[in-house]
């Protein structure tokens, strides 16, 4: 695999002292996806912002393709496409023209073939002679995409790109960043919702407060950020955990009318009946049952926590 | 150069004006229209030549040049802001273009609708009046550059406005005065001495006086002070976009 994204001490600092880039050093296989997450307010679309040219970096370097995006920023501009956050379209223009717009922005020739082929692949063919005010917020992002793909590029950044979309536009997506991965381009995208990367990633970063905590395989990452607990509260308080329970590593809460169990949702079984069954065997009474799972902050913390380990 | 992006840039701009073609044909139509009647046949009426010159044929100029610096800097500040409103200027900077490139596709534009409506206002001057041209090719010239240099401060009028507010701040408080009071209904010389003198720290003054020249060869200054006159307001203009293009200011972070 070659790298095709390269990002080395990546700063960003802004007039007020505030650091949205604290340093970010990342580098991106060709063909492969990277989903990016982090709460709001993370950087994620800081570091997107600044590696396609919108925002100036303080310090640092980023090459893609070997081109660096500073001192050649056209040939490195060429290879990036960009779909934003928010829907940004001039509303009264026609989705051909903006498209064909977008194409020539990045310095191609006219090639209506292509950009046939683009608008087909999005399901926007039919509504080409549209006004973007006529389309729904759904067809828009399409347009969005369409725009980024009009000169080829062969890395493109997906900012949120199903951030309030509804389920169904939510898989159209992922299915086209599947396609897209199959015709070669490199995919970065940042979004908030786990389910997202485990979906679609090859790798996940996490990001937070401008820094790159991690960056891992998808497997291995969904493997620690899959556990979850299981609460059994017992009507009765007890001073120990029972010798015929010891096998499934439980722990006592403080008050000692409760018992912890912590289990993997990506295992063939989790253990949850036999645990039960044992509780009823050991004549424990159960007052109720709560399952748990750690929000994504926890996860940033644990795993934080435990590269650190 | 990315050619092929100006190209494409003026290209979309132009898409614009061609929408609302009838719209950008009829108004200008309309409002000379309407400045002949007003002044041409009202004040025209009590002034019967100037310079030898009929007033409505004398006022021909002025009213060519109020249409097209208002037009040019509306075009090319609306041009630029409306991307930044609408957000849309993400693609702009994420492409391989530069500055120059924007502003010639932008300024071109604009530039072009506004020489468009110039010409527009000619031709229906015809009209109501006996046009001469005496110098054709310092007309074009003169037309040209104007429509380029306010379309330059256009462009810089929409990088700098935070709000629509703001851009028809600049055109409303100083360019229309700037052009009532720069000799577009009247001659310099018809004005008391001490407002002569102060008139022509009025640029407007120049641009109008040599572009008058053209038509009838009358003048209020010496047409190379026009000539000279506009080429330092392109290029102070140039200046402030080469200033822009360097800093980065109020377009990236």
């Amino acid at each position: 695999m070659t790298t095709i994204l390269s990002i080395r001490d990546l700063r960003k600092s802004y007039a007020d002292g505030f650091e949205a880039l604290k340093g970010v050093s990342l580098d991106i296989e060709e063909g492969e996806i990277l989903a990016l997450l982090g709460p709001n307010g993370a950087g994620k679309t800081t570091l997107i912002t600044t590696i396609c040219g919108i925002t100036t970096p303080t310090s640092g370097a980023v090459t893609v393709g070997g081109h660096d995006i500073q001192s050649d920023y056209r040939a490195a501009r060429r290879m990036i496409g960009l779909v934003p956050q928010e829907i940004a379209l001039e509303p009264f223009e026609k989705v051909w023209n903006t498209v064909r717009l977008s194409r020539g922005l990045f310095g191609l020739g006219k090639d209506n073939a292509r950009i046939e082929d683009i608008l087909r692949k999005l399901s926007l063919w039919e509504k080409r002679k549209n006004a973007i005010k006529e389309l729904s917020g759904g067809m828009k992002r399409r347009v969005l995409i369409a725009k980024a793909l009009a000169h080829e590029p062969r890395v493109l950044f997906l900012d949120e790109p199903t951030a309030g979309v509804d389920v169904e536009l939510r898989k159209d997506m992922w299915e086209i960043v599947a396609e897209l991965k199959r015709d070669g381009v490199t995919i970065i995208l940042t979004t908030h919702y786990i389910e997202e990367a485990e979906a679609i990633a090859d790798r996940v970063g996490v990001i937070d407060k401008g820094e790159l905590l991690l960056v891992q395989d998808k497997d291995t990452l969904m493997a620690q950020m899959g556990k979850k607990q299981i609460e059994v509260m017992l009507t009765e308080p007890i001073a120990r955990i029972p010798d015929s329970l010891a096998i499934h590593n439980l722990t006592l809460n403080g008050a000692g009318d409760s018992l912890i169990y912590t289990y993997d949702t990506h295992a063939d079984r989790t253990g949850i009946t036999s645990l039960l069954n044992d509780v009823s065997q050991a004549g424990l009474f159960l007052r109720d049952v709560q399952t748990r799972q750690s929000s994504l902050e926890e996860i940033f913390v644990n795993l934080v926590s435990g590269e650190a380990a | 150069m990315n050619w092929t992006a100006i190209a494409a840039i003026y290209r979309f701009e132009m898409a614009r004006f061609f929408r609302t073609l009838a719209q950008s044909f009829l108004s200008p139509v309309l409002s000379t229209s309407l400045y002949f009647v007003v002044f041409g046949t009202a004040i025209g009426s009590r002034i019967q030549e100037v310079e030898g010159v009929s007033y409505g044929a004398f006022i021909v100029p002025g009213l060519i040049m109020l249409s097209v610096v208002m037009l040019s800097i509306s075009n090319a500040s609306f041009g630029i802001y409306f991307p930044k409103f609408l957000g849309t200027i993400y693609e702009l900077l994420s492409a391989p273009v530069n500055f120059i490139e924007i502003v010639i596709g932008y300024v071109g534009a604009a530039a072009t609708k506004a020489l468009f409506v110039g010409l527009v206002i000619l031709a229906t001057a015809t009209f109501f009046v006996d046009l001469r041209i005496e110098h054709p090719f310092a007309m074009a010239a003169f037309l040209i550059l104007s429509c380029l240099s306010f379309s330059l401060l256009g462009f810089i009028i929409g990088i700098w406005a935070s709000n629509f507010e703001q851009m028809s701040l600049v055109p409303q408080l100083i360019v229309t005065p700037l052009i009532f009071l720069g000799g577009t209904f009247y001659s310099i010389s018809m004005l008391p001495p001490l407002w002569q003198t102060i008139t022509l720290f009025n640029p407007v003054v120049y641009l109008i006086s040599g572009f008058r020249w053209s038509f009838y060869g009358l003048s209020d200054v010496p047409v190379v002070f026009s000539l000279l006159a506009i080429i330092a307001f392109t290029g102070t203009c140039l200046a402030v976009i080469g200033w822009i293009f360097k800093t980065g200011w109020r377009i990236r972070s």
